[in-house]
């Protein structure tokens, strides 16, 4: 199974509040609120983090889930964010330098 | 947008900020509540400084804005900055310093709005408000390099007596630019109380010829109905978002509810931003008001529909009071009176005047 590396998007603002993270997209206004385990993979998207790593060290662990499953949800979590711009995903570590390009693209 | 406004309320959260990065301005326009006194602006460490403490505070939408903004050589930097905190950032500005190259970056840097101030699509109209000869032309050449870098753009069109006559004209403006178009027809007083500028407000006959557009106000019948029973919702709500969720910060770090409602509530150079926003005794003052403490306003049948400004309020001498910019607009809007004017009539009779058959 290739791995999949989640980054945040630039082009979206975003806060925490109350435990959720809003995120609102610049392009369409649109407002987006993820929940407390879409937050936790939200905030490790740093682009390096294998979302395998994810979901092992802070979603099974904190939420007694089973591996598999958590990460089939995380799996579709993600792609549903990128869809909707909010993640950026790739089958490999992101530089610094290739994140910016990404956001740019 | 309302269940993150409830969410912050409940939390206490100060969701909305309007940052004023200077009062100096490139336009001198006459109806502008500020001085243009550049003395004492916080500089760049200080304001990353600030948005780093409303970043903690949780605060999400900023606006960004003046005086001109862009007449601040860092202000790129400070917009930068905010993005890289993830603020939605909102920018106000002429435009007139926007060029091709400052268009560019701030869709870089991925700002959600621009809103622009144009008062009239003839420049001889235009101009002769903002005092700077050529601005229009300036403005609008600002906005198209705006769009044609793909940012949403917001013509506010603020309606005097000088301009009144051309508010269709500067809405198909926007129009055409593709802008969106928002018109507004509150002149406030001077910052510092000057009430000298409320000579340019428009007459209530204006206002009804206004309010009874549907290209200016959408759907008239729905905009003019006469305001529903004043329920339990408005008695035991809160006026407006002012110092509940959202606050101003002036170019000098002073923290007041609202940019219209000038009572200081702290210094962000003597205090910690959220220290002000938790423990200020005026914002705790402003918070504690709700539909029912107003002095007329709570027995208005307006209460629940009125524009009431508690700026405006405060002052006209009390924050808990009727602003009578706003009875006005309600009474225009709706041919209802409201208690506000009624009060008013019964300590000078001559304001009876205002009230008149509806004409919609």
């Amino acid at each position: 199974m290739s791995q999949i590396y989640i980054s945040r998007s630039n082009a979206v603002a975003a806060r925490e509040l109350g435990g959720e993270m809003m995120i609102m997209s610049a392009t369409d206004s649109t407002l987006f609120s993820l929940n407390e385990t879409a937050t936790i993979i939200w905030q490790a998207a740093d682009g390096k983090t294998p979302l395998t790593e994810i979901v092992e060290l802070r979603i099974c662990r904190e939420f007694d889930v089973e591996p598999e499953e958590a990460y089939r949800d995380a799996e579709e979590l993600v792609q549903e964010l990128a869809r909707l711009g909010i993640l950026m995903l790739s089958d490999q570590p992101v530089s610094n330098a290739q994140l910016e390009v990404m956001q740019r693209a | 947008m309302s269940e993150l406004n409830q969410k912050a309320l409940q939390r206490g959260v100060p969701l909305s900020i309007h940052l004023d990065v200077t009062y100096r301005c490139n336009e001198r326009c006459e109806h502008c509540y500020l001085d243009h006194d550049g003395d004492g602006e916080m500089n760049t460490g200080e304001i990353k400084n600030l948005l780093d403490q409303l970043a903690a505070a949780g605060a999400f939408f900023l606006t960004i804005s003046g005086g001109e903004p862009l007449i601040r050589p860092d202000c790129f930097e400070i917009i930068e900055y905010a993005r890289q905190l993830r603020f939605n950032v909102k920018l106000k500005t002429n435009a007139i310093l926007i060029r091709e190259r400052q268009a560019k970056r701030l869709r870089e840097l991925d700002v959600e709005q621009v809103q622009i101030s144009v008062y009239s699509h003839r420049a001889e109209v235009h101009d002769g408000i903002s005092k700077v000869p050529g601005s229009l032309k300036r403005t609008i050449a600002g906005i198209r390099f705006l769009k044609s870098h793909g940012l949403k753009v917001t013509i506010a069109n603020v309606l005097m007596k000088g301009n009144l006559q051309d508010a269709e004209g500067v809405r198909q403006l926007a129009f055409e630019v593709g802008a969106h178009y928002t018109l507004d027809p509150t002149i406030t007083p001077m910052m510092n109380g000057d009430p000298s500028l409320l000579r340019l407000r428009i007459s209530s006959d204006s206002l009804r010829t206004v309010f009874q557009n549907s290209d200016l106000v959408g759907n008239v019948a729905e905009f003019c109905a006469p305001p529903p029973p004043v329920g339990e919702d408005a008695l035991e709500g809160y006026p407006c978002s002012a110092g509940h969720t959202a606050c101003y910060v002036s170019p000098r770090g002073e923290v007041y509810p609202c940019v219209q409602f000038p009572i200081t509530c702290g210094n962000v150079r003597e205090q910690e931003f959220f220290e002000i926003w938790q423990n200020s005794p005026q914002l705790q003052e402003v918070r504690g008001i709700r539909g029912k403490h107003l002095t007329t306003c709570s027995s208005c049948n307006h209460l629940g529909t009125c524009t009431r400004c508690p700026g405006l309020a405060y002052m006209e001498g009390n924050m808990r009071g009727p602003s009578t910019a706003d009875c006005e607009k309600s009474f225009v809007r709706t041919g209802i009176v409201s208690a506000g004017m009624l009060a008013a009539a019964k300590t000078s009779p001559s304001a009876l005047i205002q009230i008149r058959p509806y004409a919609g």
